[in-house]
């Protein structure tokens, strides 16, 4: 038990101080009144380049990706590396796109993806779609990082059996929920800060350090072949072959896509001062793509290292490294950061969800004309429901459920594409062919996830994402990654439905926005709550 | 940031937003990285290629930000 202690006592030590950094944060950059979803869900709207390349870059590379990441490098190698080019080609797909977003929802106070779906197309139903999916696909996702605390809680042997050793978890997670609850957005854009230097100081050394250890770099990547050469599985190795290459650039422009329709992307890209703060972030943010990259590789060193996970649960092996490579002091640095690491997207997350909540259910169904004050409450209360929901989820049911459920939320975001992403660009799109698009991709979608099986996990169904092409009966061994197949269909169907909706004459909704709000930005004049009631 | 004029419409619209599309490209295309050889720094082509791809993507999108600001 005492083995760890070192490592305990940093770990402790430094997650406190972090957390006590999230109470401070409600004073920072302090506005008049914290009370409204743009204070408290929004961070007042007014980050500049520097918070948000740490608030984004915080809140897209995961605790859960910093574990995730490098274990499926180890089980599976080159596969797993798709990561990288995933988080090359997104930036440059959303650079155009993010700006329209956040001009329009700056013109028109808007503060959910949804809320702009609801502006665009005059259509309540599609928006709660809209925010149903973004709500579900979060959920798990907060559960993950959970995860990764735990990876690294198993490794210092503080969890693993008996009631009392979810006790640290809980813990963890009251005091997240405690200063989220208290600072809105402000917390984890300046925890955000902490986090980011640590990882980036433990990657470095670890860089540098382990390969040194495994005798350089040649013979980390050799040793990874050799273990994958004397396993059965067909599909792993360091490099690609010719089955898993579609699979492999499908997953990662799939992947690329979804990033931003995430609710939790689109919080950090709307507390931005001005366009240009996106601008320069997309171009700044790739440098986490390098972290990650590296990170990824951690998985080879794993395997050259002789690193066992702790029981069946391939998420330690990164904690394992560290906790077999570093001096105790280092490794409770190192576990601290991937700790810290899950506190920043949980907290962006969970305010992400609470402010679809608040704005397109709430406001929509329960009060059609709050007060900004209610707004923020109700927002702050469901972020605390949010995540105690996440905990329950960790606690009763098995991680690997969670982990699943994240798969099927990649693929879920992607259905809300043609109506945020491709609705930035053009108002062609018919409300009900929209809809008819999103219930074909998320059918489609779900029933082909459904027939994926994996028996290395022992699953007989939800088995992983690559969707083979043979039980579409054809006769080849390629599988493709499924939440594109599902985009693919969501298109076509929107497209047919509004052609057919066009043709019927069914009436559309009205379209709040106009052509210049596309492009406005700081200081252009902006329209006062609008008509999110007004169309129907 | 620039400043608009009162009816004048800012425009996203540039010839070098078509930069863009080559770090989209260029880490979809597996043939051009899948492969062992040639290895630099003990990194296989596969890796060292798509660490690489890092930096054009973020040329690219750092060439359109300056130009288009």
């Amino acid at each position: 038990m005492s083995l760890h202690m070192t490592e305990i006592v940093i770990f402790t030590v430094l997650f406190v101080a972090v957390s006590g950094m999230g109470f401070v944060a409600a004073r920072w950059r302090r506005p008049t009144d914290l009370a409204s979803l743009h204070e408290w869900g929004l961070g007042g709207r007014n980050f500049g380049s520097w918070i948000t390349w740490f608030l984004i870059g915080g809140d897209l590379y995961t605790a859960y990706t910093f574990v995730a990441v490098p274990a499926l490098l180890f089980g599976a190698g080159a596969a797993g590396f798709f990561a990288v080019p995933y988080t090359v080609i997104t930036y440059p797909i959303v650079f155009l796109v993010m700006i329209r977003l956040w001009s329009v929802s700056h013109v028109h106070r808007l503060v959910t993806p949804a809320d702009f779906v609801r502006a665009r197309f005059g259509s309540p139903t599609l928006a709660l779609l809209v925010a149903i999916t973004g709500i579900v696909a979060t959920m798990p996702y907060i559960a993950l990082q959970l995860i990764g605390i735990e990876a690294v809680l198993k490794t210092m042997g503080v969890a693993g059996s008996g009631l009392l050793s979810d006790l640290p978890l809980i813990v963890a997670f009251v005091i997240l929920a405690a200063y989220t609850y208290r600072s809105g957005l402000r917390a984890p854009a300046l925890i955000a800060f902490v986090k980011d230097i640590l990882i980036y100081l433990v990657i470095l050394v670890a860089i540098i350090y382990i390969p040194a250890r495994l005798g350089g770099w040649g013979a980390v990547f050799d040793g990874a072949q050799a273990k994958f050469a004397a396993t059965p599985a067909p599909n792993d190795g360091i490099l690609l072959n010719a089955n898993n290459q579609l699979q492999y650039v499908t997953l990662a422009l799939g992947s690329a896509l979804a990033l931003f329709l995430y609710p939790h992307s689109v919080t950090g890209v709307l507390a931005s001062r001005n366009r240009d703060v996106i601008k320069r972030n997309m171009s700044a943010l790739p440098a986490y793509s390098l972290l990650l990259a590296l990170i990824a590789l951690l998985g080879y060193m794993a395997i050259s290292a002789g690193v066992k996970p702790i029981g069946k649960d391939v998420n330690t092996v990164v904690p394992q490294l560290f906790d077999q490579m570093f001096p105790d002091w280092f490794a409770g640095i190192a576990f601290a950061a991937v700790g810290i690491g899950a506190l920043v997207p949980a907290a962006i997350m969970s305010i992400a969800a609470a402010n679809l909540f608040t704005r397109n259910i709430y406001r929509e169904y329960v009060n059609r004309t709050p007060t900004d004050a209610q707004e923020a409450n109700v927002s702050k209360v469901t972020s605390l429901v949010v995540k105690i929901g996440a905990v329950l989820f960790i606690l009763l049911i098995d991680p690997q459920f969670s982990i699943d459920l994240q798969l099927i939320g990649g693929v879920m975001i992607l259905q809300t594409l043609p109506s945020v992403a491709l609705g930035l660009f053009t108002r062609w799109f018919h409300r009900a062919g929209l809809i008819a698009g999103w219930a074909a991709g998320m059918g489609g979608g779900l029933l082909m996830l459904y027939g994926i099986t994996n028996p290395a996990t022992n699953h007989a169904h939800f088995g992983g994402s690559a969707f083979p092409l043979a039980n579409l009966g054809l006769d080849t061994k390629i599988t493709v990654y499924a939440g594109f197949l599902a985009l693919l269909l969501n298109l076509l169907v929107a497209v047919i439905g509004t052609l057919v909706a066009r043709a019927a004459k069914a009436p559309d909704g009205a379209d709040a926005t106009r052509p210049g709000d596309y492009t406005a930005d700081e200081g252009d004049p902006r329209v006062r709550d609008v008509d999110l009631s007004g169309a129907t | 940031m620039t400043t608009r004029e009162p009816g004048q419409t800012r425009s996203d619209r540039s010839p070098w937003n078509w930069l863009l599309v080559l770090p989209i490209v260029l880490p979809l295309l597996t043939f051009l990285f899948n492969a062992d050889e040639p290895r630099l720094l003990g990194f296989p082509l596969f890796y060292w290629l798509q660490i690489a791809f890092i930096a054009v993507g973020v040329a690219c999108t750092t060439i359109v930000y300056r130009m288009t600001r």
